[in-house]
């Protein structure tokens, strides 16, 4: 079983290495929009500061929702999702490997560019560190939760704009904690609670989200 | 208890509920009509005015009913969606179907009016709060459901597909009642339940109880005309269709 989800983490990583300009625009969409928001408001450090927690939030979220169209499409189109599916390996495993595959691709180089930006917005250290944290425990719950929307919306018209209706509601919670961490610390009230909640929340997630994704793909994939 | 059991599988099929809801029809509706006009006779004329919040308070006796009406319509398409993905009947998710335009309907009412509720009272129209946080949620998670049944054309996949969304968003609903929850809250506590009771005067408690079974009894008769015409648009193929009465004419 640990060997089916190296092979399926494997090969979707090199599938990603293959087409670099995927993981790229991805990437570049979270830069961009974060630094959209200082031309925007003005580039008055305090208000910065304090509005920092929500811009990067937000645009994580957006940027994961927007690659999650290419976590099970492209083998969906060609047909390999189907054969995966009919193996007789555990599909709750191979949901598990292609998200993990996808959070590290799309992901974690969020986490890791976001204390960069967050120079940018005039944040400390103490702040910078809280906020990398809870990308860290909250971006894969984004990836395992979106991947139901993903699964639903498999082949269907106009299935972008879709994933989005359906995919945002259900992120609000690691929203809500996600930058309410940053925030607490922000205020210097300490962020440990809400990144407790953010772990139970990815928690949870690890546990339920393949279940609903599994049904979901077997459904689309009938 | 056999008969029981036989009695309701019997009504598990489309051909069979279809009468029985037209049948249904004009008594939820009648209900409905005597029980909103004695509830807004209730609440308009009868009930005493608030001392504090004055005459403005009656929004309530829509309000309420319709926030509680918004979030039970969500459980029992859950139910449905539970059943229909459990036991594959199709009249299951023909009910969570017919459903969902009410349950949003109601999830609107219930923030539109507490927004005319709150300009006089709280001098503003919205706050981030939790409750009315928890609540526009619900009515994203009624308008997917939606978008998502519409847009698969395979009506078998559509029930499922979208029995699914139901289900994720059940789980999800406690979750994002708490974490909103932590947020300061501006709305005021329920003044009904069932531990301590009602803290508010019994005439206002009637008048909202009416109101709550008039629009129990209103979802009633429009779901059941809505399902009618789910189970006329999905079985239009079928035999038992184009023997009836109204196809024929």
């Amino acid at each position: 079983m640990f060997e089916l989800f190296r092979v399926i983490v494997q090969r979707d990583l090199l599938l990603a290495m293959r087409r670099r300009s995927d993981i790229l625009s991805t990437l570049f969409f979270f830069v961009i929009v974060i630094s959209l928001f200082p031309l925007g408001i003005g580039p008055e450090p305090s208000i910065l500061r304090e509005i920092a927690p929500g811009i990067f939030w937000v645009a994580a979220l957006l940027a994961s929702m927007l690659a999650l169209e290419r976590l099970f499409a492209v083998d969906y189109v060609d047909g390999s999702l189907e054969q995966m599916l009919l193996s007789p390996q555990p599909v709750f495993i191979l949901v598990m490997g292609k998200v993990l595959a996808h959070w590290l691709v799309t992901g974690l180089p969020l986490v890791i560019l976001s204390p960069l930006l967050g120079i940018q917005y005039d944040l400390s250290n103490e702040v910078l560190s809280a906020l990398l944290l809870s990308l860290l425990l909250g971006t894969p719950a984004l990836s395992l939760i979106g991947s139901i929307g993903a699964a639903l919306t498999l082949g269907i018209r106009g299935g972008g704009v879709l994933v989005s209706l359906l995919v945002l509601p259900l992120y609000i919670p690691v929203l809500i904690f996600g930058a309410g961490a940053v925030e607490a610390t922000v205020s210097g009230l300490g962020g440990q609670g809400h990144l407790s909640m953010l772990g139970a929340i990815l928690i949870g997630a690890l546990v339920l989200a393949p279940l609903a994704t599994s049904a979901a793909l077997r459904i689309s994939a009938e | 208890m056999k008969k029981g059991l036989i009695h309701w599988f019997k009504y598990a099929s489309p051909a069979s509920f279809y009468p029985l809801a037209g049948r249904i029809i004009p008594w939820a509706a009648v209900i409905a009509v005597l029980l909103f006009a004695v509830g807004l006779y209730m609440s308009l004329f009868v009930a005493p005015m608030d001392y504090k919040q004055g005459e403005g308070y009656r929004i309530i006796f829509i309000h309420v009913p319709a926030a509680w009406m918004s979030m039970f319509i969500y459980v029992v398409m859950v139910f449905w969606a539970i059943i229909g993905l459990a036991v594959n009947t199709r009249l299951s998710a023909m009910m969570a179907q017919a459903l969902a335009p009410t349950g949003a309907m109601f999830t609107f009412l219930a923030l539109w009016t507490g927004a005319f509720w709150g300009k006089p009272m709280w001098g503003t129209w919205w706050v981030w709060d939790a409750r009315l946080t928890s609540e526009l949620i619900l009515l994203f998670l009624y308008i997917g459901y939606i978008a998502l049944r519409g847009s698969i054309d395979d009506n078998r996949r559509a029930d499922r597909a979208s029995g699914i969304l139901l289900l994720v968003g059940a789980v999800n609903i406690p979750i994002i009642h708490y974490s909103v929850k932590w947020w300061n809250t501006l709305h005021q506590g329920s003044s009904v339940s069932f531990q301590q009771g009602s803290s508010m005067s019994s005439i206002m408690l009637y008048g909202m109880l009416i109101m709550a079974l008039a629009c129990w009894a209103y979802t009633i008769a429009v779901v059941m005309v809505r399902v009618r015409s789910v189970i006329l648009q999905r079985e239009k193929d079928t035999k038992w269709v184009k023997n009836l009465a109204e196809i024929q004419s």
